[in-house]
């Protein structure tokens, strides 16, 4: 694809290109830039009417301390894992049986239970959001990890996606399997779910990035600031400080957004296919 | 294969897979779980938010007043909502054609590199992995009025400084640039998929044909095999520039005096600041009935993309 003709010949063409890509690359990467640098510049040098490149006067990690310890900014990160994980583990535990009955038995009902997965799949939270938050207020249960994760325990996505991961798989190894006297559920957690890891790690790419970068759902439940997941916390820090001390702020936003940059850079193209199964939603 | 075997077993079947007879408990007992969730987080408060809109419930009062239809009609002539409705569809208007335009760009240049199209993927892929939230905050200090780099950019340039936030006319399509500039990478690594899939040999054959133009080329080849692609690049970018919320809530807050409400926010508003359930309801109705028609052209295209 890459190196379809000699690439030792300079061509025109392709010197346009990068020029064009280049300076996009410029205007998509600056945002990220100045992220980085205010966080390492003094915030007064941001009032002087002229932009510099590099920072006057080097704040080091200055602000990346002041934040970690003068503001809740790890207990934002530890709610962000909290809530992640445990939405991740149900949707797993609850989405992998069903899409592995949908896909590999028959029975009564099966054909309107997957229908009605597919409409669940047109269904944004925002639908269910009022009655949802009505009926944890009758719970008592507003302002509590369950009440930042219910909604996402299940992922009509995930069955969606599972479903077809499972239909793939042979039907000869699981008649083998159940030969051998092997029960269903064994089967499906030791055999079927090992030999489908990688549609279950593209999903979870795509569910803890949604999660993670969730403002609509937090900024609903959460009062107490020690449940704050990072964009919430982060919201309702710039409110507080209100830019008074941006290089504070910018550090915060940049240690909360860091853990899926990372991850991103480090395992790309399995957070570009996690991602882009969305793109199927 | 499989569909053979299901072909083979009996109308009222008990479920059974290759050969295999099993009570029907196996298979109810691995979807309940989330037959129950399913029933508990979507349907149930689906239906309890349709009859929400029929009444003007308000959180924390016993009564709930059966109003009928009000809601809906008082929509039709509530300002608010109008604009916030308008502002919504003009922000789509913006996001959809900038997204999609700089996404295939993008995939077309890259994938007529020779070298370097790994690194550009990355970087343009980057800013859809970012918190939206953190990087709203760098946006409004980019294009803060004042002591944004922006405007530092065009005052050095001897334009008039220009606060987009803050500028009633100006807001909405600040914000809309933000989410173009998440969305392009991810609409691009669709188009890169949907370019892999173009056949070398119809280049060469329009080459052979005389078609030496790079453009031409791309208008009367590639173009039109990507029609699939795009139509569902197309359909995914609406949904999601449809469901702007986050850099409103942060950035703008619906302002300056309304320029930058929209749907969601408004709908937010009104049901978890103003607590005003019924007429919240009655939005979120209409906001789920236009997702339902954007999933209804997405299931479609979906199933035209399969066949093609």
């Amino acid at each position: 694809m890459s190196a379809r003709r000699s690439p030792y010949r300079i061509r025109p063409g392709q010197i346009l290109a990068h020029l064009v890509l280049l300076f996009l690359a410029f205007l998509f990467l600056f945002p990220f830039y100045v992220l980085l640098v205010t966080s390492v510049r003094t915030p007064q040098e941001l009032f002087t009417p002229d932009f510099h490149w590099l920072p006057v006067e080097f704040t080091g990690l200055k602000y990346y301390i002041q934040s970690v310890t003068q503001s809740p900014v790890l207990t934002f990160m530890k709610n962000g894992v909290v809530v992640c994980a445990g939405i991740l583990i149900v949707q797993l535990l609850t989405a992998i049986p069903c899409a592995y009955a949908l896909a590999k038995y028959e029975f009564r009902g099966r054909d309107l239970l997957f229908a009605t997965v597919l409409f669940c799949l047109t269904v944004p939270i925002q639908a269910p959001a009022l009655p949802l938050y009505l009926g944890l207020n009758a719970m008592g249960a507003l302002d509590s990890y369950f009440a930042m994760m219910a909604p996402f325990f299940l992922s009509v996505f995930a069955i969606f996606l599972f479903r077809q991961t499972f239909k793939s798989y042979p039907d000869e190894i699981i008649q083998a399997a159940r030969l051998d006297g092997m029960s269903e559920s064994a089967i499906l957690w030791t055999i079927v779910v090992p030999a489908s890891l990688p549609a279950i790690a593209a999903f979870a790419v795509f569910s803890v990035t949604a999660h993670w970068n969730d403002l609509y759902w937090p900024l609903i439940v959460v009062r107490s600031n020690e449940l704050m997941t990072p964009p919430l916390g982060l919201a309702y820090f710039t409110d507080v400080e209100s830019g008074e001390n941006y290089g504070a702020l910018m550090a915060t936003a940049a240690i909360l957004t860091a853990p899926l940059m990372l991850g991103f850079l480090m395992a790309q193209r399995h957070f570009i296919r996690g991602i882009t199964t969305m793109g199927l939603k | 294969m499989a569909d053979i075997v299901l072909t083979e077993a009996p109308a009222a079947a008990r479920p059974r897979r290759l050969g295999a007879v099993l009570p029907a408990r196996v298979a109810y007992a691995m979807a309940i779980p989330a037959v129950a969730l399913m029933v508990l987080t979507v349907l149930a408060p689906i239906v309890v938010m349709l009859a929400m809109s029929f009444t003007d419930y308000r959180f924390g009062e016993d009564a709930i007043p059966f109003v009928g239809l009000d809601n809906y009609l008082q929509l039709l002539n509530d300002r608010t909502f109008r604009r916030a409705l308008f502002n919504t569809f003009a922000y789509v208007a913006m996001v959809v054609p900038g997204s999609v335009i700089l996404g295939l760009l993008l995939a077309v240049l890259i994938d007529g590199l020779d070298h370097g199209g790994r690194l550009y993927r990355l970087v343009f892929f980057l800013p859809v992995t970012a918190t939206v939230v953190a990087m709203a905050m760098v946006w409004k200090y980019l294009l803060h009025g004042t002591i944004g780099p922006f405007n530092l950019l065009l005052v050095a340039l001897g334009l008039p400084a220009i606060d987009v936030f803050g500028d009633r006319s100006l807001a909405l399509a600040g914000l809309a640039v933000i989410n173009i500039w998440s969305l392009a990478g991810f609409n691009m690594v669709l188009f890169s998929a949907g370019l892999t899939a173009v056949p070398q040999d119809l280049y060469d054959a329009a080459a052979i044909d005389g078609m030496d133009d790079k453009l031409d080329r791309f208008f009367s080849v590639t173009l039109p095999l990507l029609g699939p692609t795009m139509m569902f690049v197309l359909v995914t970018s609406t949904i999601t520039a449809f469901k702007v919320f986050d850099t409103v809530a942060v950035i703008t807050r619906g302002g300056p005096r309304g320029a930058s409400d929209v749907l969601l926010y408004t709908t937010y508003l009104e049901g978890f600041s103003y607590f005003r359930m019924g007429s919240a309801a009655a939005m979120t109705t209409v906001f789920l009935a236009i997702m339902l028609v954007f999933a209804w052209v997405q299931a479609r295209v979906l199933d035209r993309r399969v066949h093609y």
